[in-house]
Protein backbone atom coordinates (compact mmCIF):
# COMPACT_ATOMS: atom_id res chain seq x y z
CA UNK A 1 0.00 0.00 0.00
CA UNK A 2 2.62 2.38 0.92
CA UNK A 3 4.37 1.17 -1.84
CA UNK A 4 1.88 1.68 -4.56
CA UNK A 5 1.59 5.56 -2.74
CA UNK A 6 5.44 6.31 -3.37
CA UNK A 7 4.75 5.27 -7.17
CA UNK A 8 1.78 7.21 -7.22
CA UNK A 9 3.62 10.54 -5.80
CA UNK A 10 6.81 9.83 -7.93
CA UNK A 11 4.19 9.75 -10.98
CA UNK A 12 2.60 13.17 -9.94
CA UNK A 13 6.01 14.78 -9.67
CA UNK A 14 7.09 13.97 -12.98
CA UNK A 15 3.79 14.78 -14.17
CA UNK A 16 4.42 18.19 -12.24
CA UNK A 17 7.69 18.59 -13.97
CA UNK A 18 6.66 17.50 -17.52
CA UNK A 19 3.98 20.46 -17.23
CA UNK A 20 6.82 23.01 -15.75
CA UNK A 21 9.15 22.13 -18.66
CA UNK A 22 6.41 22.13 -21.31
CA UNK A 23 5.72 26.11 -20.64
CA UNK A 24 9.34 26.96 -20.07
CA UNK A 25 9.75 26.13 -24.01
CA UNK A 26 6.24 27.95 -25.04
CA UNK A 27 8.40 30.85 -22.69
CA UNK A 28 11.32 30.42 -24.33
CA UNK A 29 9.89 30.05 -28.38
CA UNK A 30 8.04 33.26 -27.67
CA UNK A 31 10.55 35.05 -26.27
CA UNK A 32 12.74 33.46 -29.53
CA UNK A 33 10.08 34.98 -32.13
CA UNK A 34 10.22 38.01 -30.35
CA UNK A 35 13.86 38.62 -30.12
CA UNK A 36 14.00 37.66 -34.11
CA UNK A 37 11.55 39.95 -35.39
CA UNK A 38 13.20 42.51 -34.21
CA UNK A 39 16.89 41.42 -34.84
CA UNK A 40 15.61 40.50 -38.68
CA UNK A 41 13.90 43.78 -38.79
CA UNK A 42 17.30 45.67 -37.86
CA UNK A 43 19.10 43.73 -40.35
CA UNK A 44 17.01 44.24 -43.33
CA UNK A 45 17.11 47.76 -42.71
CA UNK A 46 20.44 48.31 -42.28
CA UNK A 47 21.19 45.98 -44.95
CA UNK A 48 18.76 47.52 -47.28
CA UNK A 49 16.87 44.27 -47.89
CA UNK A 50 13.92 46.68 -47.10
CA UNK A 51 13.31 50.48 -47.19
CA UNK A 52 14.68 52.13 -44.00
CA UNK A 53 12.65 55.24 -45.10
CA UNK A 54 9.88 53.40 -44.19
CA UNK A 55 9.94 50.35 -41.98
CA UNK A 56 12.63 52.45 -39.69
CA UNK A 57 14.71 50.09 -37.61
CA UNK A 58 14.49 49.45 -34.18
CA UNK A 59 17.24 51.44 -33.30
CA UNK A 60 16.10 54.71 -34.71
CA UNK A 61 12.39 53.70 -32.87
CA UNK A 62 14.73 53.67 -29.62
CA UNK A 63 16.44 56.61 -30.40
CA UNK A 64 13.08 58.46 -31.13
CA UNK A 65 11.84 57.27 -27.84
CA UNK A 66 14.95 58.15 -25.98
CA UNK A 67 14.35 62.11 -27.18
CA UNK A 68 10.61 62.25 -27.01
CA UNK A 69 10.93 60.78 -23.56
CA UNK A 70 13.13 63.37 -22.83
CA UNK A 71 11.24 66.45 -24.31
CA UNK A 72 8.30 64.89 -22.57
CA UNK A 73 6.35 65.04 -26.21
CA UNK A 74 5.81 61.45 -25.68
CA UNK A 75 4.24 61.72 -22.25
CA UNK A 76 1.60 64.19 -23.57
CA UNK A 77 0.70 62.22 -26.70
CA UNK A 78 0.60 59.32 -24.84
CA UNK A 79 -1.59 60.40 -21.60
CA UNK A 80 -3.97 62.18 -23.55
CA UNK A 81 -4.75 59.09 -26.35
CA UNK A 82 -5.26 56.98 -22.77
CA UNK A 83 -7.16 59.01 -21.18
CA UNK A 84 -9.62 59.53 -24.32
CA UNK A 85 -9.67 55.70 -25.01
CA UNK A 86 -10.46 54.90 -21.01
CA UNK A 87 -13.33 57.63 -20.92
CA UNK A 88 -14.46 56.32 -24.19
CA UNK A 89 -14.50 53.14 -22.72
CA UNK A 90 -16.41 53.48 -19.63
CA UNK A 91 -19.00 56.28 -21.12
CA UNK A 92 -19.49 53.33 -23.48
CA UNK A 93 -20.01 50.73 -21.42
CA UNK A 94 -21.94 52.37 -19.37
CA UNK A 95 -24.19 54.09 -21.64
CA UNK A 96 -24.88 50.64 -23.55
CA UNK A 97 -25.80 49.39 -20.05
CA UNK A 98 -27.96 51.84 -18.62
CA UNK A 99 -29.59 52.04 -22.50
CA UNK A 100 -30.31 47.84 -22.71
CA UNK A 101 -31.39 48.71 -19.02
CA UNK A 102 -34.12 51.26 -20.37
CA UNK A 103 -34.84 48.67 -22.83
CA UNK A 104 -36.04 45.82 -20.61
CA UNK A 105 -37.83 48.41 -18.53
CA UNK A 106 -39.82 49.14 -21.71
CA UNK A 107 -40.84 46.12 -23.87
CA UNK A 108 -42.88 49.34 -25.87
CA UNK A 109 -39.69 51.38 -27.10
CA UNK A 110 -37.74 48.01 -27.24
CA UNK A 111 -40.45 47.37 -30.26
CA UNK A 112 -40.33 51.51 -31.45
CA UNK A 113 -36.58 51.26 -31.52
CA UNK A 114 -35.46 47.62 -32.97
CA UNK A 115 -35.21 48.68 -36.28
CA UNK A 116 -33.20 51.86 -35.40
CA UNK A 117 -30.95 49.78 -33.44
CA UNK A 118 -30.65 47.35 -36.53
CA UNK A 119 -29.14 50.31 -39.16
CA UNK A 120 -27.11 52.24 -36.32
CA UNK A 121 -25.28 48.42 -35.68
CA UNK A 122 -24.92 47.90 -39.45
CA UNK A 123 -23.56 51.50 -39.50
CA UNK A 124 -19.90 51.87 -39.97
CA UNK A 125 -19.83 54.34 -36.83
CA UNK A 126 -16.26 55.93 -37.95
CA UNK A 127 -17.87 57.34 -40.99
CA UNK A 128 -19.87 59.54 -38.68
CA UNK A 129 -16.45 61.19 -38.01
CA UNK A 130 -17.00 64.38 -39.69
CA UNK A 131 -20.58 64.79 -38.70
CA UNK A 132 -19.04 64.86 -34.82
CA UNK A 133 -16.73 67.12 -35.11
CA UNK A 134 -19.05 69.48 -37.01
CA UNK A 135 -21.62 69.34 -34.30
CA UNK A 136 -18.95 68.73 -31.11
CA UNK A 137 -16.29 70.68 -32.91
CA UNK A 138 -12.53 69.78 -33.95
CA UNK A 139 -11.58 68.99 -29.91
CA UNK A 140 -11.28 65.95 -27.45
CA UNK A 141 -14.94 65.57 -27.40
CA UNK A 142 -15.43 64.61 -30.75
CA UNK A 143 -12.55 62.29 -29.70
CA UNK A 144 -14.17 60.46 -26.92
CA UNK A 145 -17.30 60.45 -28.54
CA UNK A 146 -15.68 58.55 -31.28
CA UNK A 147 -14.83 56.11 -28.84
CA UNK A 148 -18.28 56.23 -27.18
CA UNK A 149 -20.27 55.98 -30.20
CA UNK A 150 -18.54 52.66 -31.48
CA UNK A 151 -19.09 50.89 -28.33
CA UNK A 152 -22.26 51.57 -27.10
CA UNK A 153 -25.19 50.30 -29.61
CA UNK A 154 -23.08 46.94 -29.66
CA UNK A 155 -22.99 46.69 -25.82
CA UNK A 156 -27.02 47.55 -25.74
CA UNK A 157 -27.52 44.97 -27.80
CA UNK A 158 -25.36 42.28 -26.45
CA UNK A 159 -26.24 43.27 -22.54
CA UNK A 160 -29.85 43.82 -23.42
CA UNK A 161 -29.90 40.30 -24.81
CA UNK A 162 -28.51 38.89 -21.59
CA UNK A 163 -30.76 40.88 -19.75
CA UNK A 164 -33.31 39.34 -21.29
CA UNK A 165 -32.02 35.47 -21.17
CA UNK A 166 -31.88 35.57 -17.61
CA UNK A 167 -33.63 32.46 -16.34
CA UNK A 168 -38.21 33.84 -15.73
CA UNK A 169 -38.13 31.50 -12.73
CA UNK A 170 -35.42 33.42 -10.82
CA UNK A 171 -38.04 36.27 -11.33
CA UNK A 172 -40.76 34.07 -10.31
CA UNK A 173 -38.64 33.37 -6.81
CA UNK A 174 -38.37 37.19 -6.38
CA UNK A 175 -41.49 38.17 -7.06
CA UNK A 176 -43.53 35.69 -5.28
CA UNK A 177 -42.04 37.61 -2.26
CA UNK A 178 -43.97 40.79 -4.01
CA UNK A 179 -40.85 42.18 -5.75
CA UNK A 180 -41.23 45.57 -6.97
CA UNK A 181 -39.88 45.68 -11.02
CA UNK A 182 -36.98 47.48 -9.76
CA UNK A 183 -36.36 45.09 -7.54
CA UNK A 184 -36.47 42.50 -9.98
CA UNK A 185 -34.07 44.24 -11.85
CA UNK A 186 -31.16 45.20 -9.22
CA UNK A 187 -31.91 42.19 -7.31
CA UNK A 188 -32.27 39.26 -10.40
CA UNK A 189 -31.17 40.59 -13.66
CA UNK A 190 -28.58 42.79 -13.31
CA UNK A 191 -26.17 40.56 -11.08
CA UNK A 192 -27.21 37.57 -14.03
CA UNK A 193 -25.86 39.15 -16.26
CA UNK A 194 -22.69 40.39 -14.94
CA UNK A 195 -20.80 37.75 -16.86
CA UNK A 196 -21.99 39.21 -20.13
CA UNK A 197 -21.15 43.29 -19.32
CA UNK A 198 -17.73 41.77 -18.32
CA UNK A 199 -17.06 40.29 -21.47
CA UNK A 200 -18.62 43.45 -23.70
CA UNK A 201 -15.74 45.62 -21.63
CA UNK A 202 -13.05 43.41 -22.90
CA UNK A 203 -14.66 44.08 -26.54
CA UNK A 204 -15.20 47.71 -25.89
CA UNK A 205 -11.26 47.84 -25.08
CA UNK A 206 -10.48 47.14 -28.01
CA UNK A 207 -13.30 49.34 -30.05
CA UNK A 208 -12.30 52.21 -27.97
CA UNK A 209 -9.04 52.13 -29.08
CA UNK A 210 -10.33 52.26 -32.84
CA UNK A 211 -12.72 55.14 -32.58
CA UNK A 212 -10.29 57.04 -30.38
CA UNK A 213 -7.27 56.81 -33.16
CA UNK A 214 -9.54 57.18 -36.16
CA UNK A 215 -10.72 60.43 -33.58
CA UNK A 216 -7.65 61.54 -33.55
CA UNK A 217 -6.71 60.71 -37.38
CA UNK A 218 -9.33 63.55 -38.30
CA UNK A 219 -8.99 66.18 -35.82
CA UNK A 220 -6.50 65.98 -33.44
CA UNK A 221 -3.02 68.24 -32.53
CA UNK A 222 -2.06 65.94 -29.89
CA UNK A 223 -2.04 62.01 -29.07
CA UNK A 224 -0.80 58.89 -30.61
CA UNK A 225 -3.37 58.54 -33.75
CA UNK A 226 -2.07 61.98 -34.69
CA UNK A 227 1.52 61.02 -34.39
CA UNK A 228 0.41 57.99 -36.50
CA UNK A 229 -0.87 60.61 -38.53
CA UNK A 230 1.37 63.67 -38.62
CA UNK A 231 4.58 60.79 -38.79
CA UNK A 232 2.86 59.96 -42.19
CA UNK A 233 2.34 63.51 -43.76
CA UNK A 234 6.07 64.50 -43.33
CA UNK A 235 7.39 60.60 -44.04
CA UNK A 236 8.54 60.20 -40.71
CA UNK A 237 7.88 56.76 -40.22
CA UNK A 238 10.14 56.28 -37.52
CA UNK A 239 7.39 58.22 -35.53
CA UNK A 240 4.77 55.84 -37.20
CA UNK A 241 6.39 52.58 -35.67
CA UNK A 242 7.18 54.10 -32.67
CA UNK A 243 3.61 55.51 -31.70
CA UNK A 244 2.50 51.91 -33.48
CA UNK A 245 4.33 49.94 -30.67
CA UNK A 246 3.29 52.28 -27.51
CA UNK A 247 -0.80 51.98 -28.75
CA UNK A 248 0.76 47.82 -28.58
CA UNK A 249 1.82 48.07 -25.12
CA UNK A 250 -0.94 50.38 -23.50
CA UNK A 251 -3.92 48.29 -25.39
CA UNK A 252 -2.39 44.98 -24.14
CA UNK A 253 -1.94 46.68 -20.23
CA UNK A 254 -5.98 48.20 -20.32
CA UNK A 255 -6.84 44.47 -21.92
CA UNK A 256 -5.41 42.50 -18.87
CA UNK A 257 -6.17 44.90 -16.47
CA UNK A 258 -10.04 44.24 -17.58
CA UNK A 259 -9.17 40.38 -17.21
CA UNK A 260 -7.62 41.33 -13.61
CA UNK A 261 -11.43 42.91 -13.00
CA UNK A 262 -13.26 40.08 -14.29
CA UNK A 263 -11.59 37.76 -11.95
CA UNK A 264 -12.38 40.19 -9.21
CA UNK A 265 -15.86 40.98 -9.95
CA UNK A 266 -16.82 37.73 -11.15
CA UNK A 267 -17.47 35.62 -8.56
CA UNK A 268 -16.45 31.94 -8.44
CA UNK A 269 -19.61 31.05 -7.83
CA UNK A 270 -21.86 32.41 -10.67
CA UNK A 271 -22.40 29.85 -13.40
CA UNK B 1 -65.44 30.35 5.61
CA UNK B 2 -62.52 28.59 4.45
CA UNK B 3 -58.54 29.39 4.70
CA UNK B 4 -58.42 29.13 0.56
CA UNK B 5 -61.17 29.13 -1.81
CA UNK B 6 -61.73 28.50 -5.42
CA UNK B 7 -64.37 28.99 -7.37
CA UNK B 8 -64.98 28.48 -11.03
CA UNK B 9 -61.18 28.98 -11.71
CA UNK B 10 -60.72 28.77 -15.46
CA UNK B 11 -57.46 30.37 -16.97
CA UNK B 12 -56.66 29.73 -20.69
CA UNK B 13 -53.01 31.13 -22.11
CA UNK B 14 -52.86 33.36 -25.59
CA UNK B 15 -50.61 33.63 -27.99
CA UNK B 16 -50.69 35.16 -31.23
CA UNK B 17 -51.34 31.31 -33.32
CA UNK B 18 -52.85 29.20 -30.38
CA UNK B 19 -55.08 29.28 -27.25
CA UNK B 20 -53.83 26.50 -24.71
CA UNK B 21 -56.53 25.99 -22.14
CA UNK B 22 -54.93 24.91 -18.87
CA UNK B 23 -57.49 24.53 -16.40
CA UNK B 24 -61.22 25.17 -16.32
CA UNK B 25 -63.65 24.84 -13.47
CA UNK B 26 -61.88 24.36 -10.80
CA UNK B 27 -63.72 25.03 -7.07
CA UNK B 28 -62.23 23.39 -4.13
CA UNK B 29 -61.41 24.57 -0.94
CA UNK B 30 -58.96 24.34 2.05
CA UNK B 31 -59.39 24.82 5.43
CA UNK B 32 -56.34 26.23 7.67
CA UNK B 33 -53.59 23.80 9.37
CA UNK B 34 -55.05 21.64 5.77
CA UNK B 35 -52.01 19.67 4.01
CA UNK B 36 -53.74 18.82 0.12
CA UNK B 37 -51.42 17.09 -2.61
CA UNK B 38 -52.45 17.31 -6.35
CA UNK B 39 -51.79 15.06 -8.40
CA UNK B 40 -52.73 14.72 -12.50
CA UNK B 41 -50.99 13.33 -15.73
CA UNK B 42 -48.12 15.84 -16.85
CA UNK B 43 -49.03 19.03 -18.80
CA UNK B 44 -52.48 18.88 -16.99
CA UNK B 45 -52.47 22.09 -15.05
CA UNK B 46 -51.30 21.49 -11.67
CA UNK B 47 -48.27 24.08 -12.13
CA UNK B 48 -51.00 26.64 -13.16
CA UNK B 49 -52.89 25.99 -10.50
CA UNK B 50 -50.13 26.40 -7.93
CA UNK B 51 -48.72 29.73 -9.93
CA UNK B 52 -52.45 31.35 -10.13
CA UNK B 53 -53.05 30.57 -6.12
CA UNK B 54 -49.47 32.09 -5.83
CA UNK B 55 -51.06 35.25 -7.27
CA UNK B 56 -47.67 35.33 -9.35
CA UNK B 57 -50.60 34.87 -12.78
CA UNK B 58 -54.45 35.76 -12.78
CA UNK B 59 -57.16 33.10 -13.76
CA UNK B 60 -59.38 34.11 -16.88
CA UNK B 61 -62.52 33.64 -14.83
CA UNK B 62 -63.36 32.68 -11.43
CA UNK B 63 -62.07 33.69 -8.21
CA UNK B 64 -59.35 32.61 -5.83
CA UNK B 65 -59.84 34.10 -2.10
CA UNK B 66 -57.37 33.64 0.39
CA UNK B 67 -59.00 34.60 4.32
CA UNK B 68 -61.72 36.26 2.23
CA UNK B 69 -59.81 38.64 0.04
CA UNK B 70 -59.32 37.69 -3.76
CA UNK B 71 -55.68 37.23 -4.40
CA UNK B 72 -54.34 39.84 -7.25
CA UNK B 73 -50.75 39.64 -6.88
CA UNK B 74 -48.12 37.72 -4.86
CA UNK B 75 -48.90 38.28 -1.09
CA UNK B 76 -47.06 37.65 1.91
CA UNK B 77 -48.93 35.13 3.25
CA UNK B 78 -47.90 32.62 0.50
CA UNK B 79 -44.70 31.12 -0.03
CA UNK B 80 -44.17 29.59 -3.58
CA UNK B 81 -41.32 26.99 -4.22
CA UNK B 82 -40.86 25.78 -7.88
CA UNK B 83 -40.11 23.04 -9.50
CA UNK B 84 -36.42 23.28 -8.55
CA UNK B 85 -34.55 25.38 -6.31
CA UNK B 86 -33.38 28.36 -8.17
CA UNK B 87 -31.70 29.73 -5.62
CA UNK B 88 -29.26 32.56 -7.17
CA UNK B 89 -25.69 31.27 -7.73
CA UNK B 90 -24.25 34.64 -7.01
CA UNK B 91 -25.68 35.02 -3.96
CA UNK B 92 -24.50 33.03 -0.28
CA UNK B 93 -26.90 30.69 1.49
CA UNK B 94 -27.58 33.31 3.99
CA UNK B 95 -27.88 35.83 1.56
CA UNK B 96 -30.20 33.40 -0.28
CA UNK B 97 -32.29 31.92 2.54
CA UNK B 98 -32.67 36.37 3.56
CA UNK B 99 -34.22 37.30 -0.01
CA UNK B 100 -37.76 37.41 0.58
CA UNK B 101 -37.49 39.18 3.68
CA UNK B 102 -35.36 41.50 2.24
CA UNK B 103 -37.58 41.75 -0.82
CA UNK B 104 -40.45 42.54 1.53
CA UNK B 105 -38.29 45.22 3.67
CA UNK B 106 -38.55 43.27 6.62
CA UNK B 107 -34.73 42.58 7.21
CA UNK B 108 -33.55 42.74 10.42
CA UNK B 109 -31.40 41.32 12.99
CA UNK B 110 -33.95 39.36 14.69
CA UNK B 111 -35.50 37.57 11.45
CA UNK B 112 -32.37 37.46 10.34
CA UNK B 113 -31.90 34.91 13.35
CA UNK B 114 -35.31 33.19 12.86
CA UNK B 115 -33.89 32.59 8.75
CA UNK B 116 -30.38 30.69 10.25
CA UNK B 117 -32.37 29.30 12.96
CA UNK B 118 -34.39 27.78 10.68
CA UNK B 119 -31.78 26.68 8.34
CA UNK B 120 -29.81 24.72 11.87
CA UNK B 121 -33.73 23.44 12.02
CA UNK B 122 -32.51 22.35 8.36
CA UNK B 123 -29.23 20.67 9.59
CA UNK B 124 -27.50 23.27 7.35
CA UNK B 125 -26.31 25.56 9.75
CA UNK B 126 -22.69 25.22 9.01
CA UNK B 127 -23.57 26.00 5.48
CA UNK B 128 -24.65 29.89 5.56
CA UNK B 129 -21.51 31.13 4.40
CA UNK B 130 -21.18 28.43 1.59
CA UNK B 131 -22.71 28.99 -2.15
CA UNK B 132 -25.52 26.91 -3.89
CA UNK B 133 -22.93 25.14 -6.23
CA UNK B 134 -21.28 23.86 -3.16
CA UNK B 135 -24.34 21.69 -1.99
CA UNK B 136 -25.95 19.01 -3.02
CA UNK B 137 -29.69 18.68 -4.77
CA UNK B 138 -30.91 17.86 -1.36
CA UNK B 139 -29.52 20.43 0.33
CA UNK B 140 -30.30 22.75 -1.82
CA UNK B 141 -34.17 21.86 -1.37
CA UNK B 142 -33.69 22.30 2.00
CA UNK B 143 -32.09 25.46 1.25
CA UNK B 144 -35.39 26.86 -0.82
CA UNK B 145 -37.81 25.71 2.06
CA UNK B 146 -35.94 28.08 4.38
CA UNK B 147 -36.20 30.69 2.10
CA UNK B 148 -39.50 30.21 1.89
CA UNK B 149 -39.96 30.00 5.38
CA UNK B 150 -38.02 32.68 6.31
CA UNK B 151 -40.87 35.20 5.67
CA UNK B 152 -43.64 33.29 7.61
CA UNK B 153 -46.26 32.59 5.17
CA UNK B 154 -49.34 30.70 6.23
CA UNK B 155 -49.67 29.06 2.76
CA UNK B 156 -47.12 26.86 1.65
CA UNK B 157 -47.12 25.84 -2.59
CA UNK B 158 -45.06 23.57 -3.05
CA UNK B 159 -44.26 22.32 -6.62
CA UNK B 160 -42.70 18.92 -7.35
CA UNK B 161 -40.11 19.67 -4.68
CA UNK B 162 -38.96 16.57 -4.34
CA UNK B 163 -38.83 14.92 -8.12
CA UNK B 164 -35.30 15.63 -9.01
CA UNK B 165 -33.81 13.80 -5.73
CA UNK B 166 -32.61 10.31 -5.38
CA UNK B 167 -35.10 8.49 -3.79
CA UNK B 168 -33.16 7.92 -0.72
CA UNK B 169 -32.87 11.73 0.02
CA UNK B 170 -36.05 12.21 -0.94
CA UNK B 171 -38.06 10.00 1.87
CA UNK B 172 -35.93 11.77 4.15
CA UNK B 173 -37.11 15.19 2.86
CA UNK B 174 -40.70 14.02 3.15
CA UNK B 175 -40.03 13.49 6.89
CA UNK B 176 -38.34 16.65 7.05
CA UNK B 177 -40.65 18.99 5.93
CA UNK B 178 -44.01 17.10 6.65
CA UNK B 179 -42.64 17.66 10.56
CA UNK B 180 -41.45 21.23 9.89
CA UNK B 181 -45.17 22.08 8.43
CA UNK B 182 -46.75 20.77 11.39
CA UNK B 183 -44.82 22.04 13.66
CA UNK B 184 -45.36 25.31 12.06
CA UNK B 185 -48.52 24.60 12.04
CA UNK B 186 -48.78 26.01 8.06
CA UNK B 187 -51.67 25.02 5.21
CA UNK B 188 -49.84 23.61 2.32
CA UNK B 189 -50.46 22.54 -1.40
CA UNK B 190 -48.19 20.07 -2.76
CA UNK B 191 -48.14 18.86 -6.46
CA UNK B 192 -46.62 15.66 -6.79
CA UNK B 193 -46.81 12.94 -9.29
CA UNK B 194 -45.64 10.47 -7.06
CA UNK B 195 -49.13 8.62 -5.96
CA UNK B 196 -47.27 7.12 -2.59
CA UNK B 197 -46.17 10.64 -1.87
CA UNK B 198 -49.30 12.62 -2.28
CA UNK B 199 -51.02 9.93 0.37
CA UNK B 200 -48.01 10.06 2.79
CA UNK B 201 -48.05 13.28 3.41
CA UNK B 202 -51.60 14.72 2.62
CA UNK B 203 -55.11 15.36 4.46
CA UNK B 204 -56.75 14.77 1.11
CA UNK B 205 -55.54 14.58 -2.67
CA UNK B 206 -57.39 16.07 -5.28
CA UNK B 207 -56.51 14.73 -8.51
CA UNK B 208 -56.79 16.45 -11.79
CA UNK B 209 -57.91 15.23 -15.09
CA UNK B 210 -56.03 15.49 -18.51
CA UNK B 211 -55.79 19.59 -19.80
CA UNK B 212 -57.51 21.07 -19.47
CA UNK B 213 -57.80 20.03 -15.88
CA UNK B 214 -60.77 19.91 -13.84
CA UNK B 215 -60.90 18.04 -10.98
CA UNK B 216 -61.44 14.39 -10.92
CA UNK B 217 -61.48 13.05 -8.18
CA UNK B 218 -60.42 14.11 -4.38
CA UNK B 219 -59.87 11.35 -2.01
CA UNK B 220 -59.65 11.51 1.76
CA UNK B 221 -56.86 10.16 3.56
CA UNK B 222 -57.78 7.58 6.65
CA UNK B 223 -57.17 9.62 9.49
CA UNK B 224 -54.41 6.50 10.78
CA UNK B 225 -51.94 7.80 7.69
CA UNK B 226 -52.51 11.38 8.43
CA UNK B 227 -51.09 11.68 11.43
CA UNK B 228 -48.21 9.58 11.11
CA UNK B 229 -44.97 10.60 9.69
CA UNK B 230 -44.42 10.22 5.92
CA UNK B 231 -42.01 7.12 5.83
CA UNK B 232 -44.29 5.47 8.95
CA UNK B 233 -47.37 6.02 6.60
CA UNK B 234 -46.19 4.14 3.21
CA UNK B 235 -44.94 0.70 5.70
CA UNK B 236 -48.69 1.27 7.06
CA UNK B 237 -51.21 -1.73 6.39
CA UNK B 238 -53.60 0.86 4.98
CA UNK B 239 -51.33 3.00 2.79
CA UNK B 240 -51.45 -0.25 0.22
CA UNK B 241 -55.50 0.15 0.39
CA UNK B 242 -55.28 4.38 -0.58
CA UNK B 243 -52.35 3.73 -2.80
CA UNK B 244 -54.55 1.85 -5.24
CA UNK B 245 -57.50 3.23 -5.29
CA UNK B 246 -55.94 5.79 -6.42
CA UNK B 247 -53.81 3.97 -8.71
CA UNK B 248 -56.70 3.11 -10.41
CA UNK B 249 -58.28 5.92 -10.56
CA UNK B 250 -55.30 7.31 -12.54
CA UNK B 251 -54.93 4.40 -14.52
CA UNK B 252 -58.92 5.04 -15.82
CA UNK B 253 -57.81 8.20 -16.59
CA UNK B 254 -54.84 7.47 -19.03
CA UNK B 255 -57.26 4.67 -20.92
CA UNK B 256 -59.84 7.44 -21.83
CA UNK B 257 -57.44 9.41 -22.73
N1 LIG C 1 -47.07 30.70 -19.74
C1 LIG C 1 -47.67 29.80 -20.52
N2 LIG C 1 -48.03 30.12 -21.79
C2 LIG C 1 -48.67 29.22 -22.57
N3 LIG C 1 -48.96 27.98 -22.20
C3 LIG C 1 -48.64 27.59 -20.97
C4 LIG C 1 -47.97 28.48 -20.06
N4 LIG C 1 -47.76 27.82 -18.88
C5 LIG C 1 -48.27 26.58 -19.09
N5 LIG C 1 -48.81 26.44 -20.32
C6 LIG C 1 -49.48 25.26 -20.85
O1 LIG C 1 -50.50 24.89 -19.94
C7 LIG C 1 -50.55 23.48 -19.79
C8 LIG C 1 -50.38 23.11 -18.33
O2 LIG C 1 -49.05 23.35 -17.93
P1 LIG C 1 -48.51 23.10 -16.45
O3 LIG C 1 -49.40 23.81 -15.51
O4 LIG C 1 -47.08 23.46 -16.41
O5 LIG C 1 -48.69 21.53 -16.32
P2 LIG C 1 -48.17 20.53 -15.19
O6 LIG C 1 -47.46 21.34 -14.14
O7 LIG C 1 -49.36 19.83 -14.69
O8 LIG C 1 -47.23 19.57 -15.87
C9 LIG C 1 -49.46 22.90 -20.68
O9 LIG C 1 -50.06 22.49 -21.88
C10 LIG C 1 -48.55 24.06 -20.91
O10 LIG C 1 -47.94 23.97 -22.17
MG1 LIG D 1 -45.47 21.31 -13.45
Amino acid sequence: MNKRHEHLQHMHLNYVKQLTREKRFVRLTQLVIFVSFFAFWEIATSRHWIDPLIFSSPGRVWNMFLVRIQDGSLLTHASVTLFETVLGFILGTALGTILAAILWWSPFLTRVLDPYLVVLNSMPKVALGPILIVALGPGMQSIIAMGVLISVIITTIVVYNAFKGVDHNYLKVIQSFGATKQQSFFSVILPASYPTIISTLKVNVGLSWVGVIVGEFLVSKQGLGYMIHYGFQVFNFTMVMLALLIIAVLATCMYQLVEFLERKLIHKHQV
Amino acid sequence: MAFLELNKVEKTFFSKETLTEAIRDINFSVDEGEFISIIGPSGCGKTTLLSLISGLILPTKGSIKLDGREIKKPTPETGYMLQQDYLFPWLSIEKNITLGLKTMGKLSNKTKKHALYLLREMGLGDKAKNYPNELSGGMRQRVALVRMLSTDPKLLLLDEPFSALDYQTKLKLEDLVFSTIREHKKTAILVTHDIGEAIAMSDRVIMLSDRPGTIQRIFHIPEELKSRLPFEARNHSLFNKSFQEVWKELESLEQTS
